[in-house]
Formats: structure tokens, sequence, C-alpha cells
């Protein structure tokens, strides 16, 4: 139990030192300082991938070699290059070792551990460097990046408030019980610029002040973790790597605006993400940072987790308020706003995860050092969860400004298989696709919203050549359509009458007043429906009919699919020239539309071909053609 | 024949344990959702009698906790299969071929998207990004998640299955 | 109240500061098209008809429920409010069954077909699935999905006005649909057959189940003797279907025009409703006298009797076991009618006109009957019976007056008011007054348990007792006032109706759409019009009229005899929820 500030100080002071071999990288391993630790991350995609059967082994490891004193090993949060988990790091020479599987660990002991000799064929990207460490932060995927929200994940073990409070944490809580007036903290946070990362970028602490203006004696604190944009992943990812950094801000944000109840909604789809949550939270309430008379400053605060159950619109305000009231997870109409009437009809504050995992840090280096990140109307960095075809998939926090271009060639390390960058698509189901013309726009919210985007929650898909999309837009729509409520009709019907012209398109069977109907159905759609979500659904295909046009029209016009991807226009034809006539594709074709021998040319039969594309998969000699 | 007594010994048991979840939220300000998942963690899946009582216990109309089970895609009024099969369908698994990895698996179990098969070993699902997108095209059975999938993949993963 | 300065379409007005645009629109005399509103019952905002544009907000703005704020400017028509309107109207359009020609709101107005009208939608262009559900029909109520358009305004009536709560929003987005819990019928759920999920209905989604064809088979029949009576509340809102002012008493042009529709006889059902009041009122005073069960319920209203069986199984004790009105005269009609008039009871076709849905169940509940044979064959609503007249081309306005028949001829007030909240406990208190004092009191209009509120308590000082009287319509009000009597408030006397404001605004009445329900109170423009019959009437308690004297005297003995037991009053039991 923590009962002021000095005693936070001291615990701090006294647990920084047990991780000081992974906080500074200048520590070598020395006879005198036998201590090591191992950090395997435990969250998404590293845990899907088995980390945790790796943390195992080594645990096992540190049994069998009785290393139990000098080795410790520390299931910790994200480091961002997920498509390489399991992650493995050994402090403290900070040697990353990647997709690390149970039965490399032995090896890693044996070499690295007892040996000190660094296993290279585990080490991240192809170049063997015997000073790994000294290259790390260099690579451009670490080097371009800046860690605000994430900064202790991929470090801390997020189940040990220790570790969090040895990295300054709660000192941002200390400092604003003791020295600042609520409506300082709101100042402060309006100050630093900081504008809400899920979704429509309002900012921060006009959101604050406006529910600590109306006076009523129960108020709500509420952290939206229902992280619907498929491909975002940021959330998870911070809730399961420092989820101490939440529990602080939502603290603070409670001493002010005079709330005392705070709510996480999680989506149920987190599992991992509810438990570090809630060891989190019962270690708060343990060290007296939840509960009553808060560092003895006489202030009350307590929270509970939530959990969503799969509904995507329970992403909006207000949905998610009447979800934690146990309904139907639907959007109501505006005003009045959750501000002044939000869950149970009290003044509510609403924030992303993200945008809480910025605050303490805002409050502990004051608002000049975050306002001096970041563009002129964006402040700060934004994570993106880097997905689609695209090298480096995994989680990014770069400064607000940076390009496209610098995430996805230089962080993300460009597109595989040395196919043609085609878009991107950020913001989610709410959001829109930017083309190639684009990629050298500074990333931030007004630029994303003027190219017909959005920021959403951070998801950033990348599509190459091969992707349709008109194919895109329409799986968006599916989304869509799938995740609507159905309160309103312009959401309920409209998006559906979307889906099916779309769905005829990509059969070939669209008609050219089927683009006229879209854009009058989009247009009335954003302009009537009840809520953000249903206004921002017909986002996709707005944006791909306004930079992909001309696929379109070939779909429409000409019945084709430029991208080769909807499957009614597709004809697999084989180029006679190069085909050997090895029989391979006849043998595979599961529908015996390959006919010929080797006197006869080898045909494709378009009555029986149902377009798999295995032929064409299995031609040794590239003899196969699609839309030829 | 099937042995009455067990099954009624089980379903007593799944009672009480029910009975153990109402009483934990009775006080709690809008658990209906906190019971349902509980409950369905109990009994698998929501049917008539298990909402009744909750309805009635939480003092929410059966028809109202109904609508609330059918909006979440969570909440399923049907048995699920022994092993639950969810094909991820985000973004970044669509784009590498989930669609192909679902149909595979349709065509393979003979069953369409949320049923179950008659033995009821397999229940096919397509869900939400998962946030495992490092992994994409992602697929998870129960507990197990198998990521950077292949269509032909599918094969050697049922028969595994089918093998227990 | 504060008042603000808003614009709407350019024209400076003060309005309060809790008008909604709605509201503040119809002061400067702009009717907003709306579709899902309907005042007090469902303010949600979903149906995006009443949208308009508000300077300054991102995206148009449902009128309906956003509130007015200083300086705010509206802008009714534009092209962007225009066109919105008029596609998300095609869109519900699109997946709504359009065969109006054999839709029962083809005679009545739809709104849908109004609103259709309004915004001149000729053609709908964003055509695509449809969605096919299959039809609920029951023994009072049916529901046609197809042609719900999810207003929600049913969902309103039932979980909110009377929290039954059967029907709500299942599924979600394309596929969502009102529904009971599991999609099972109404009829297998503890719904009342209240009928006010059909008031509010904007469309041919909810309808009464029709037994109009019953009523035609018998009247063609000539073996049958075709007896029609018709409750209190029918006669001050059969004239709205023919365009008559709300609550406008076309009594004598009723009766004529049953007569034109071949019904051998026409009855008042205010006499079993004067003899409703001689038994219940006996059992109220046994009941005080003899330290029976208190308070008495009043059981006159069959959408409570089945909420008070499927809720409050504990306290049926405390309903009287009265059968209701139109029960009890159908089961004169069988026995002291039929042999003093010499017809075989089997020849005899009872036909209630009621303005209520839930009539339709309670006739065919088992236990209402005489020797095996049905107290009532057949119910029809207000409506059926509008459309009855409107079918063979009666000019119901035109028609001349004509009384009632003999041998019941007309009724007293009582039974007139026993049509809306307030009135069963008025006439009971008339005649108990009367027989506790033992004299015939001048003052008996019992202001106090009159008007809208939605649950009324008095004292009244009859003789030596204070009773205590209590009055709620509506079954939310009913629930609270069955916890409260639950928690140990005591009364002696409760009348508790289904309906908001009693029988006259009951599920069976001609229908007014949500363009008048907004704007006027419909309950109070029909209750005044029965307030004014019962003043006009000669007789205006129970006790005195005639044909009941004569009934006791000739047939049954005294109220609350063995005569009486036998064919009016009947007993209730339990009944299980959701366990079919």
């Amino acid at each position: 139990m923590i009962n002021n500030a000095k005693e936070l100080t001291e615990l701090k002071d006294f647990a920084r030192k047990a991780m000081e071999i992974r906080l500074d990288r200048d520590i070598e391993p020395s006879p005198e300082n036998h201590r090591i630790d191992i950090l395997v991350c435990g969250v998404a995609g590293c845990a899907s991938s088995g980390s945790l059967k790796v943390a195992d082994a080594v645990e096992e490891q540190i049994q069998q070699n009785k290393l139990g004193e000098e080795v410790k090993v520390i299931k910790t949060g994200c480091f961002g290059l997920c498509a390489e988990g399991p992650i493995v790091m050994v402090c403290p020479e900070h040697v990353m070792y990647t997709k690390v599987t149970p039965e490399d660990v032995k090896e890693i002991f044996e070499s690295h551990i007892k040996g000190g000799k660094i296993v290279h064929r585990l080490l991240a990207g192809e170049n063997e460097y015997e000073e790994i460490r000294d290259r790390l932060p260099q690579i451009p995927f670490f080097s371009m990046q800046k860690r605000i929200a994430l900064n202790n994940c991929g470090i801390i073990d997020p189940e040990n408030i220790e570790e969090y409070i040895a990295l300054d944490g709660y000192q941002a809580l200390a400092k604003v019980l003791n020295d600042f007036e609520p409506e300082d903290v709101i100042d402060e946070i309006k100050k630093s610029g900081l504008r809400g990362r899920g979704g429509g970028g309002f900012p921060t602490g006009r959101k604050w002040q406006s529910s600590a203006v109306v006076e009523e004696h129960e108020k709500f604190v509420i952290c939206n973790a229902d992280e619907g944009d498929p491909g975002a992943f940021m959330d998870r990812s911070i809730l399961e790597g420092d989820p101490h950094s939440v529990i602080e801000a939502m603290i603070i944000n409670g001493y002010a605006v005079h709330a005392h109840q705070g709510y996480i909604y999680v989506r149920a789809e987190y599992p991992v993400a509810v438990q570090r949550l809630s060891v989190a939270i019962k270690q708060a309430k343990e060290y007296g940072f939840l509960g009553t008379n808060i560092l003895g400053k006489g202030f009350d605060f307590d929270l509970e987790v939530r959990l969503g159950a799969g509904a995507f619109v329970c992403g909006e305000g207000s949905a998610l308020m009447t979800s934690i009231e146990g309904k139907r997870g639907e959007p109501r109409p505006k005003p009045p706003r959750s501000a002044e009437k939000g869950l149970w009809k009290k003044p509510t504050v609403l924030n992303n995860v993200e945008t809480y995992a910025n605050i303490p840090q805002i409050i502990r280096n004051g608002a000049n050092w975050f306002k001096g990140i970041g563009t002129e109307g964006s402040k700060g960095t934004k994570v993106f969860a880097l997905g689609g075809k695209i090298n480096n998939i995994g989680l990014v926090e770069v400064p607000m400004g940076t390009t496209l271009r610098e995430i996805i060639y230089d962080i993300g390390g460009g597109i595989p298989n040395g196919k043609e960058f085609k878009a991107a698509q950020t913001g989610g189901p709410s959001g829109g696709c930017i083309p190639a013309e684009h990629l050298d726009t500074p990333i931030d919210y007004d630029s994303l919203t003027k190219l017909g985007s959005m920021m959403g929650s951070g998801g950033l898909i990348v599509m190459d050549e091969d992707t349709c999309m008109v194919d895109l837009a329409r799986f968006f729509l599916d989304f869509t359509v799938d995740e609507s409520c159905g309160k309103c009709p312009p959401c309920r019907i409209g998006t559906k009458r979307m889906h099916e012209i779309l769905v005829r398109i990509t059969e070939g069977k669209g008609e050219p007043e089927d683009l006229d109907k879209l854009e009058v159905l989009a247009r009335n759609i954003k302009e009537s429906a009840l809520c953000g979500l249903g206004q921002s659904a017909p986002n996709p295909v707005l944006s791909t009919m306004k930079y992909f046009r001309d696929e379109y029209m070939a779909h429409v016009l000409e019945k084709k699919c430029p991208a080769g991807v909807c499957k009614s226009m597709v004809k697999f034809m084989i180029d006679q020239d190069v085909c050997k006539r090895c029989s391979i594709c006849k043998k595979n074709c599961p529908t015996g539309a390959i006919s010929g021998d080797k006197d006869t040319p080898f045909v494709i039969d378009q009555e029986k071909c149902v377009k798999c594309g295995v032929c064409m998969e299995k031609c040794p000699f590239k003899s196969i053609l699609k839309n030829a | 024949m099937t042995d009455k007594c067990t099954g009624c010994a089980e379903s007593q048991e799944k009672a009480k344990e029910l009975q153990a979840v109402i009483d934990k939220y009775k006080e709690t300000r809008g658990a209906l959702i906190q019971v349902l998942h509980e409950a369905q963690e109990i009994y698998g899946y929501l049917p008539l009698e298990v909402q009744r009582e909750i309805a009635n216990q939480l003092d929410i109309p059966l028809a109202e906790v109904y609508g609330v089970v059918s909006f979440y895609t969570q909440f399923s009024i049907y048995p699920k299969g022994e092993y639950q099969i969810n094909v991820c369908m985000g973004t970044a698994c669509y784009v590498k071929g989930a669609n192909e990895i679902l149909d595979k698996f349709r065509t393979r179990l003979s069953i369409d998207v949320g049923e179950c098969t008659e033995d009821g070993k397999f229940s096919l699902d397509a869900c939400r990004c998962i946030g495992a997108c490092g992994l994409a095209p992602v697929v998870t059975i129960n507990d197990e998640t198998y990521g950077k999938l292949t269509v032909e993949d599918v094969d050697g993963i049922l028969d595994d299955y089918e093998a227990r | 109240m504060n008042k603000v300065h808003i614009t709407i379409d350019g024209i400076k007005l003060y309005v309060p500061e809790n008008y909604t645009i709605l509201e503040a629109a119809k002061e400067v005399n702009i009717t907003i098209p709306t579709l899902c509103f309907l005042k007090d019952v469902n303010e949600i905002g979903c149906c995006r008809m009443c949208i308009v544009e508000v300077k300054g907000a991102k995206a148009l703005q449902a009128a309906c429920v956003h509130p007015v704020k200083e300086g705010m400017e509206v802008f009714t028509h534009t092209p962007k409010v225009m066109e919105a309107r008029k596609v998300n109207l095609e869109l519900i359009l699109s997946n709504h069954n359009s065969m109006c020609q054999t839709c029962t709101r083809s005679w009545m107005d739809c709104e849908l077909q109004s609103l259709a009208n309004k915004l001149s939608v000729d053609n709908v262009r964003f055509e695509g699935e449809q969605k096919k559900l299959p039809l609920d029909i029951g023994v009072s109520i049916v529901r046609d999905p197809n042609k719900c358009i999810l207003c929600r305004r049913c969902v309103s009536a039932c979980k909110n006005i009377q929290t039954v709560s059967v029907i709500d929003i299942v599924d979600r987005g394309f596929n969502t649909k009102i529904a009971a819990p599991f999609e099972v019928s109404l009829a297998d759920t503890p719904c009342v057959n209240c009928g006010q999920c059909i008031n509010y209905c904007p469309v041919g989604a909810l309808h009464e189940k029709s037994d109009i064809d019953k009523v035609w088979e018998a009247i063609y029949d000539p073996k049958k003797h075709v007896v029609a009576q018709t409750a209190p509340a029918v006669r001050v809102a059969l004239g709205e279907d023919f365009e008559m002012p709300i609550g406008t008493p076309v009594t004598g042009k009723m009766v004529t025009a049953l007569r034109m529709l071949g019904f051998d006889r026409v009855f008042d059902t205010d006499t079993g409703a004067d003899l409703t009041i001689m038994e219940e009122g006996a059992e109220l005073i046994d009941r005080i006298r003899g330290g029976g069960t208190l308070p008495l319920i009043t059981s006159c209203s069959p959408g409570w009797i089945k909420f008070c069986e499927h809720n409050y199984p504990d306290m049926l004790d405390h309903l009287s076991s009265c059968k209701s009105p139109h029960q009890m005269f159908g089961a004169v009609l069988k026995s002291y009618y039929a042999e003093k008039e010499g017809i075989d009871p089997k020849d005899i076709v009872t036909v209630s006109i009621m303005p209520c849905t839930a009539k339709k169940f309670e006739a065919a509940r088992p236990e209402m009957n005489v020797n095996g044979l049905s107290d009532v064959d057949v119910v029809l609503t207000t409506r059926e019976l509008g459309k009855m007249i409107y079918d063979v081309g009666i000019d119901f306005p035109d028609l001349g007056d004509s009384d009632f028949d003999n041998p019941f001829g007309n009724a007293s007030g009582a039974g007139v008011i026993f049509g809306t909240t307030g009135g069963v406990m008025e006439a009971a208190l008339r005649t108990v007054a009367d027989i506790l004092n033992d004299s015939s009191a001048d003052n008996f209009e019992y202001e106090e348990v009159r008007g809208l509120e939605g649950i009324k308590i008095a004292t009244i000082e009859i003789a030596d007792l204070k009773v205590r009287a209590a009055v709620a319509h509506g079954l939310g009000n009913a629930r609270k006032l069955m916890d409260a009597i639950k928690a140990g408030e005591e009364f002696h006397f409760v009348e508790i109706m289904a309906c908001p404001g009693g029988c006259i605004n009951g599920g069976g009445q001609p229908l007014q759409l949500s363009d008048v329900r907004n704007w006027i109170d419909v309950r109070e423009e029909r209750a005044k019009g029965l307030y004014k019959e019962d003043r006009a009437t000669y007789i205006r308690k129970s006790h005195n009229n005639p044909a009941v004297k004569r009934l006791y005297k000739e047939y049954l003995g005294m109220a609350g005899g063995k005569k009486s037991h036998e064919l009016l009053h009947t007993h209730y039991h339990a009944r299980p929820n959701y366990e079919k």
C-alpha cells in the first residue's frame, strides 16, 4: 500500500535497480554482473504463434541449468515486429531473436546464455552482425519510430506493477493529486494538443472540459477498448503490454472531471487483455492507486472491466454506453452529448486506449514536450498497425507528420515479392484508400480527412497490384452490412443495397447506372445515418470510386477485373508458346477442365473452369495466364 | 437409452453454477452481458431455459434478453461443436486469402458458417479481426491458433482433429 | 420555462427551451414529416424522415428529438434534406411488402403510403433483397413482419407503456426484426392481447385477427338469430372511421347501421355493464362487511386479467369474480333472453362489438360459457364494424338515429362511462353509495377518479365508511399500483384497465395516425364524448336500470345469488411464462 508520493518514489528507486539491465543499453555483461533478463513477447501475434510455450521452455531451461538466481524470464508486451514472432530479447545485450520456437530455446541457452555467443540464425533480418545491439536502434524499423504510447511495451512485465512504477509509473498521478487542481489538468491536456486516437480526433482536453463543467453528483469515465477496426491491434497491444498506463490515465481523468467510477469496455475477442487488465486493476487496488483516499489526497476512484460481445458498432460512443448498461449496443441520436447525458444518463467522458496511454507522459513531461512532436494540427505520435501486402507486418509508432512512404517503405520494408504498391487503406471500415500519388502526404488527422480517408484507430493495410479495389470496397461493405445495428434505414437498408450493387459489379453484372446509384446512396447515408459509423460507412466506396474509377468502369463497361480478382470475370488460358505439355495442370485441376496430351495442345474448358487458380499455381513453366 | 441420472446431476451442477453467476452480478448495474458470457461458458450456448432463468432473476423481460443475445455475435442459441473453428475475416487476413480458406473448411466439413457438423465435432464461424494480423491469414480452433495458413494446410489440420 | 431565439427556414421565433425542432416548426405552421416518432411513446429518432439541416452540424439531424438551442438556424426543406428523406423512404419501401391493395391499411390511412405521397416518391430505385418472414396469426393479433418498417413504436408501447414486453428488437442490421423471444408465436408468450401495438403501428404490420367472415356467415344463415351488442367506447369512436371528428357520439347511427347490416337484434353492452355493477357492487360490499380479500380489483378488462394471471398469480383472489360486461350479457342472452323469446340458444349467435382486441381472447376462454355454449360467439373490433359498414356501402355519417332493441332498451349513464378510465369505479361508487346510504344521492359525479393521471387515488366517504379507491390505466401503471398493494398499501376497491385511457383507447378502436396523436390527446376527446352521453341519459345509475331490475326479478333473483354465480361469474388461473 502506497500512502503518499514519497513512498511511491522510494518504491520506484528500488524497483528501477532490478530492471537496470533492461533499461540501460550500456551495461556490458561482465563476470561481476551475472544477471540476465530474457524478455519474451507474450501478447497479440507472438502469443498466437506460440510465444507462451517459448516462455515455458525458457523457464524450463533456467530450472535445468539451475540459473534461477541469475536469469529471469519476463513476459512483456509487443516489440512491434509481429510477423517475426515469437520475439525473444536477451538483456543486458538487447539481442533480439525472431521466430523462436520452444526447440530453439535450448540452443539459446547453450550458446548465448552460458557460452556468451549469439545465435545468429535467429537474429532479426538476414544480416549477421556481431554487434547486434548496436545495430538494433539503427535499423529504420526502430530508428524512425518514436514510442510514447508504446513506451513500456516490450520492456516491462505487464503483470508486475512494480516494473511499471520503476519506469515512473503513477508519478503523473502523484503529480496531479499533489500539485494540480482538476482544471489545471484539463488545461495541461488542452495545451498539449492531444486529440482522440480512436477515430474522429476530437481534442481530448475539450472533451474532458465539457464533462467537467456539468454539475452532477455522479459522473463516469470510460476507456473505449472495443478495438473493432479489422487490422488494428494497437489497443490490444497496449492493454496487454502496459495496462497500468491506461489505468493511471483514467484515474487522472476521473480527478479532472470529478468522476469516481470508471469502466474499461473491452471487446470479448481479447481475453488476454481482459486478464491483464484484471490483474493490473487488482494490483492497483492493493497498492492504493484505486479505491479511497488515493495517495493520501482524499480522492476516490474505482474501475471495472466490462466485456463486449461481438458488435463493431459498440466502438461508437453512445452504443458502447448502452452496451455497458447491458443492452443492445445501439447508438442514440446526439444531442444530448455524452458529456452531459452519457452512461446511465450521467455525464461521461469516453477516451480510447491509445489516447489514455499518452496522458501520464504528457503530465510528467509537460504539455510543451508533447506539443513539440507532430504537426500543426496533430500533436504527438500515432501508432499504426501495418498489415496486408507489406514486409514488416507489425506495430509501429511514429510522430504525426511522417509520410505514408516513410511508413510503408522505410519502416514497413516495402511490398513483398517485388510487387507494385497500389493503395493504403486507413481508418478501417469508416476510412478510405489512399493511392500511390499521395504517398508523400505527411500523415495526420487533417491530411487523411482531406484525402477522403480518416485516421481511425490506426489500421494501415497495404494493397498491391493484385488487389481489386471494387472487390475491396465490397469486402468493407460486407463488414458494414454485417455490423450495422439496424436502427436506422440508411444504414440498415442503404448499406445492404450498396453491397448488392457492388456484388453485381464484381460478378460482371453491373450497369453504368449502378455507379450513379452507389453515389446517391453513399451521399445520403453519409448525411442521414443516425450515428458516426453509419455516416462513415460509404467512405470505402467513395474513396475507391474517387481514386480508382477506371477500375469500376472496367468492371461495368468491359466486364473485366483489371486485377484479376473478381472470379466471374477472370479467364485462365494456356500460353502455347511456353507450355511444355507436362500435364501437371491437368492432374491438379479439380474440375477436369483441362484437356490435352503430349500430342495435342493443352486447353482450358471455360465452361468447366471454376477459376480456382490451382493450375496457375502448379505450372512449373508459368505458362498459364490470367485474363489474357 | 440415456442415463437420466447422470444428465440430471450434470444439469443440476450447471444450474448451481448459473445461480452462482447470477448471485455474483445481481447487485451490479447493467450486468446482463457479463452474466450471459459466463452462462454461455457453463452451457456452451444460451438455450431458452437459461435465458429465462437469467431474465427472471435479473428482472429483465425475456424478450429483451433475447434481443441482446441476438444482437451480439459472440452469443449463440445453438450448441457449438466440440471443436470451434473460427476463420478470421479481418482486412489483413482477407487480403491474404481468408475467403478461400473459409471455403475450404466449408466444403471439407459440408457445413456453412454458423453451423455445426452432424456429429457435433466441428462448428464453423467467420470471425472479426482477432488482432493477430502479423500471422494472416489466421484460423483458431478452440484455444489453438493457426497462422499463415494456406488452403492446402486445412486438410491436415482437420485430419489431426478428427483423429483425436 | 426559459425561452430561446431560433430561426426556421428564415422565420424567427421565440420558443421554450425544452422544445424540439419538430415542435418549434409546428409553431410556424410547418409539419415536418415523421414516421417513427410518437409523442411520449417512441422518441428515438431512428427513421430519419424528420431530418433537417441545422447550421453547423456535421450531418442532418432528427427534428423529433433534437432540442432547440439559442441562436439555432434550421432549414427544413433544402435539396439535401428533401433528397435524403426521399432516398430513405425509397429504401424503406424497397424492403416492405408493398401489396397495398390487399393490406388492412389500404382502407384506413397508411402512414407509409401518405409519406410516399408527401415526398413524391414515384419510383423505388434501390430494389434488392426483401425479407420473407412467416406471419404470426394469434387469436387476437396478427403480425406481418414483412410489412414492418422497424419504427419500433410497437416495442415501445409493449415494453415501456404496458410493461408486457413480449416483443423486442431481434437480430441486427438488415436482419433486424421485431419478434418474441426465440421467435415463438405471440400466443405462446405472456402477451395480453391489448393491441396497443396495433394502435401505434403506422403500417399494416399489426392488425386484429379479422372475424368479419364469421359474422357474415351467421347473418346470411336464415336459421341463426344474430344478436349484436356494442361496448360503450365504440359509440364515441366509430364515427372516426368515417372521418367524423374524434370523440363524436354516434350511438343512434351505429344502431341503424347494425340493423342495416342484418343483425336481428341490437343491444347495448352498457346493460351488461349495469349488471356488472350490481354484481361487483354486491361483491365489494360483501368483502368489506365479511372481511374478504381486499382490495377488490375490477375484472372488466381482459388484457388486465391475463396480465394479472401471468405477473401476479398470487393475487388472483383480489380479482372480482365477475365476468366482464359483454360476457355477462352474452350469458344472459343465451339463457334469459332465449327463454323469454322462445329461441333455442343454439341458434343464437352473439356478436360483441368491442374497442378491444383482448376480448377476442376472452370470448374464447373455455370457462366463458352457458351450458356448454359460448357466452359470446364472435368479437368484432370497432374497426371491423367500421369495415363492414364501409364494405356494404352504407353512408354512415348520413344515417338517422335508432334506439337499442327491447327487452333491454337503453342502459344507464353509469354503463356508458365504463368505457373510460375511472368509469367503472365511478359507476360502482354511484351504486354502492346509494345502497350503503340507503338513499339516492344527487351528487354522484366523482371527479377525483376521472382524467388521465396514470394512477388516481381517492378516499370517498360513504355512510360510515372511508372507501379507499385507486384507479390505474395502462398496464405499466397497473404494475406500479399492484406492486404498491403487494408492498402493503391498502385500498378497498381498485379499478384497472389495460389500455392507457381505458377502453376508449383500446386496441380495437379506429386508428388515429401519429400526426394526430402527436398533437391531440385522442383519449381526452373520446372520454369527453362518453361523459357527454352520460349526462344526456335519463337514468345514470346502474341499479336504476329498469331492464336490469326486471332481469333480477324475473330470472336471477338477487345480485351475488346462486343463479348469478352460475351465469355471471368466472374464475382465473395462473399462467406460466414461456413454458410451452
